[in-house]
């Protein structure tokens, strides 16, 4: 029998055997003793941040471009529910996250005690599973099982929620173990059935598309490499969700750019008039189909996903494969290449010929300035001034998150960090830093918008303390921009509430913090402002001052199809969208 | 199969008796806008702290679709079976039903109890309990024929079903 230990003990020993280097967290009187285990040992680092929702977000920083699971440690009462917007975004997003959080002793619990929140209850319904733990004999197992379900099957944030008695009280430490979980067990690998069914899809095809998605980014750099062999065997056109972008290099012929709401004109419009859709890894998602019931009427569809509760959830499918991306691929390329499948070069061709006429209507083209920044023209300065395989972009949400999308390139995965399903707004700054944590010599920058970054700006001071060299790059617009284009195009102009007062000083704010503040207000001084950025050691804040009512085009507007798209000629235009429409979001 | 059609079905969810799995499947019906017309619920396994729930909800196709497979996604559920098309099944549910009256109304109400082989568990000179299992539909026709007779309340367990033939789901 081996020596008793006490559960904060017991949760320290649980992160290090499940490979934990870094945690994110925030103290308080229910998680005391794990801050004193903490404090007596060195292999784990714990990163303080200023806001418990600003550990969520490093985390999913951290998750997303290292392809760990990102660990949180936060206390009880608000503790917990300051986490809950970052769990939520971990749960739409699907990021690999434990997050640890003290409740109050258990006798306490129920009683309205201070600090007190039925976290679990509050919890249910944002994470992919929770744990209460009474008992300290149950808190390894517990600890071990919350690594797995987080990081296995379709990822998601779990918490362990332990009571303080719980950390004190003596019990056994046991290792993790092989052991199959009784009820949960993720499918990984696809029928076979379904993978030849698909294949006999594919090799038919006259008219195909690969719509790719974040499950791609999740299972692993490996899914990215066989997507990349998949579609260059086939010389099929590719495109990606905002969640998948950097699973395909964009630099690639075969690329179509980002589909959706925002996305290219080549894409949406390939979706829409396809005849096979290879679905990998997305889920469907209304950002991307439009009116449901206009949505590539005439193809037949095939959807590769992990979860299949996401099959046939928004969309019918033809042929549903369930399984891991990565592993499913793998079978599909071996079942290709063993029956020797050859596309129609004919049809593909004037596929091709299609596709080239829609990407010469250059729908990411914009008017230039030569006196004020473009907000487009700024982050294909930042591109070119900063590309390449070490560079990390996080975003906030808005129109500088669309603009980041369409006009930043991505050739790697794990290089693009962003709030797709819950669009979060103050996400960027503290996801910048848990990057930054994952990658100590990478160059981090959030593209922000100057509403989002107010949200979370505090975390600025995390950065500072932990030497953090993150970039802020604000496209500072001085409104709520994707709130105020709706306004322009749904609600007559009415502008209510979206103009950026009372902005601070960003430049000042920065060195304030104890960072550095560049501002750039015209074309011809941003090249230089931004190479200064990137040599400056430690933290910035980028105060680019760009044109104030710039629209985000191209747009499919709520309610309309994907053949029925908004383009950047069309300013100015009065935007017809049906009663239905305007009740969307 | 019209896909638009709602159809009534009865789900049975073998699930782990821990703490909050009856809150897990209540709220995901909740949180995703499924209709619940009955829930049963009780631990089935004493050994291995089994739990069935067994729930019947509406829907076209695709929801009940959806609904099995948001179910099964829940950690500690073992196994989801649409007994209403995956298999042949048997459907039961008790109900216990106060009537009280007095005169021809009293002795239709126990005549009828007996067509409906209701077992009466409580009686006073005034009011009878009966207790009745069937299907929910002969329950509903049993407490139709109550009401005018003095029905007082009525408490219903909601429906408890298996799969007919030799093998447990
Ligand atoms: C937490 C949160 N609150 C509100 C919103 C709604 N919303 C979406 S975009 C946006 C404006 C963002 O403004 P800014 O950060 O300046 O970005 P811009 O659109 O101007 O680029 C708002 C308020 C949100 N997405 N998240
Ligand atoms: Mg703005």
């Amino acid at each position: 029998m081996e020596k008793q230990i006490n559960g904060a003990q017991i949760v320290l020993q649980a992160l290090r055997d499940n490979g934990v280097q870094h945690i994110f967290g925030y103290p308080g009187g229910a998680v005391l003793p794990i801050y004193d285990e903490l404090f007596q040992q060195e292999d784990i680092e714990h990163i303080l941040v200023r806001h418990e929702q600003g550990a969520t977000h490093a985390a999913e920083g951290y998750a997303r471009s290292s392809g760990k699971c990102g660990v949180v440690l936060v206390t009880s009462g608000p503790g917990a529910t300051n986490a809950v917007t970052g769990l939520t975004d971990a749960l739409m997003d699907s990021i690999p996250m434990v997050c640890i959080t003290g409740q109050v002793p258990t006798h306490l619990i129920g009683a309205d005690a201070f600090q007190e929140a039925d976290t679990v209850g509050i919890t249910r319904a944002c994470t992919k599973h929770n744990y209460l733990v009474k008992d300290v004999n149950d808190l390894a197992r517990v600890m071990h099982e919350a690594f797995y379900v987080a990081t296995t099957g379709r990822p998601g944030p779990v918490v362990v929620d332990i009571p303080k008695d719980v950390q004190f009280a003596m019990g056994d430490y046991l290792k993790p173990t092989s052991v199959k979980h009784k009820s949960y067990q993720p499918k990984i690998k696809g029928e076979m059935e379904a993978i030849n069914a698909a294949i006999d899809l594919i090799a038919t095809a006259k008219k195909p598309i690969f719509y790719t998605g974040g499950g791609v980014i999740n299972s692993g750099p490996q899914a990215s490499q066989l997507l990349r062999e998949f579609v260059k065997l086939t010389g099929y056109p590719i495109t990606s969700t905002l969640m998948g972008l950097g699973s395909y290099p964009s630099a690639d012929k075969q690329w179509l750019g980002m589909l959706g709401m925002h996305g290219t004109y080549e894409a949406n419009l390939a979706m829409h008039d396809c005849d096979v859709m290879i679905n990998i890894g997305a889920r469907f998602d209304d950002r991307i189909t439009g009116a449901l019931d206009k949505f590539s009427p005439d193809s037949k569809k095939i959807h590769i996903d992990i979860d299949p509760s996401s099959i046939n959830k928004n969309v019918m499918v033809d042929v549903p494969i369930v399984g891991d991306v990565a592993h499913v691929l793998e079978d599909m390329l071996r079942v290709y290449k063993s029956r020797a499948v050859t596309p129609d070069k004919k049809a593909l061709a004037s596929w091709w010929q299609e596709i080239d006429g829609w990407r010469g209507r250059d729908c990411l083209a914009y008017r230039k300035d030569d006196k004020a920044i473009k907000p487009q023209y700024a982050v294909q300065r930042l591109y070119e001034l900063t590309k390449g395989p070490n560079t990390f972009i996080t975003t906030e949400v808005g129109q500088h998150q669309m603009w980041a999308a369409q006009y930043y390139r991505f050739e790697d995965p794990n290089r693009w960090m962003t709030s797709g399903g819950l669009g979060t707004m103050g996400y960027g700054i503290p996801a910048a830093v848990g990057v930054q944590v994952a990658h100590p010599k990478g160059l981090v920058i959030d593209i922000a918008g100057e509403a989002s970054a107010m949200m979370t700006m505090q975390e600025l001071s995390t950065a500072v303390q932990h030497r953090l060299p993150i970039k802020i790059f604000i496209l500072n617009n001085e409104y709520m921009g994707m709130v105020r284009q709706w306004q322009e195009l749904l609600h007559g102009g009415r502008y209510s509430n979206s103009y950026s007062e009372a902005l601070p000083d960003f430049v000042k704010l920065a060195e304030a913090y104890g960072a550095t503040g560049i501002r750039a207000q015209t074309p011809g001084e941003l090249d230089d402002a931004i190479k200064r950025m990137v040599k400056t050691d430690g933290p910035v804040i980028f105060d680019c001052v760009v044109t104030k009512e710039e629209n985000c085009f191209p747009m499919i507007p709520s309610g309309a199809a994907h053949n029925d798209m908004l383009l950047a000629d069309d300013q100015g235009l009065e935007v017809e969208v049906s009663d239905e429409g305007k009740a969307l979001v | 199969m019209d896909e638009q059609a709602i159809a009534t079905h009865t789900i049975s969810v073998l699930v782990d008796n821990e703490a909050g799995v009856l809150a897990r499947v209540i709220g995901l019906f909740s949180g995703r806008g499924y209709n619940i017309e009955s829930l049963t619920v009780a631990e089935i396994d004493q050994t291995d702290h089994m739990s069935r729930i067994t729930i019947v909800t509406n829907g076209t196709p695709q929801v009940i679709e959806q609904i099995k497979a948001q179910l099964g996604r829940l950690v500690p559920v073992h196994r989801v079976v649409d007994l209403t098309v995956e298999c042949e099944s048997v459907e039961r549910e008790l109900a216990l039903v106060k009537v009280a009256g007095k005169g021809d109304a009293r002795v239709e109400a126990l005549r009828l109890s007996e067509a409906f082989r209701a077992r009466v568990v409580d009686a006073t000179p005034e009011s009878f309990i009966f207790e009745i299992t069937g299907n929910s539909e002969k329950i509903d026709a049993f407490i139709d024929l109550m009401t005018p007779l003095g029905l007082q309340e009525a408490s219903r367990t909601g429906v408890a079903a298996l799969s007919r033939g030799p093998e447990a789901m």
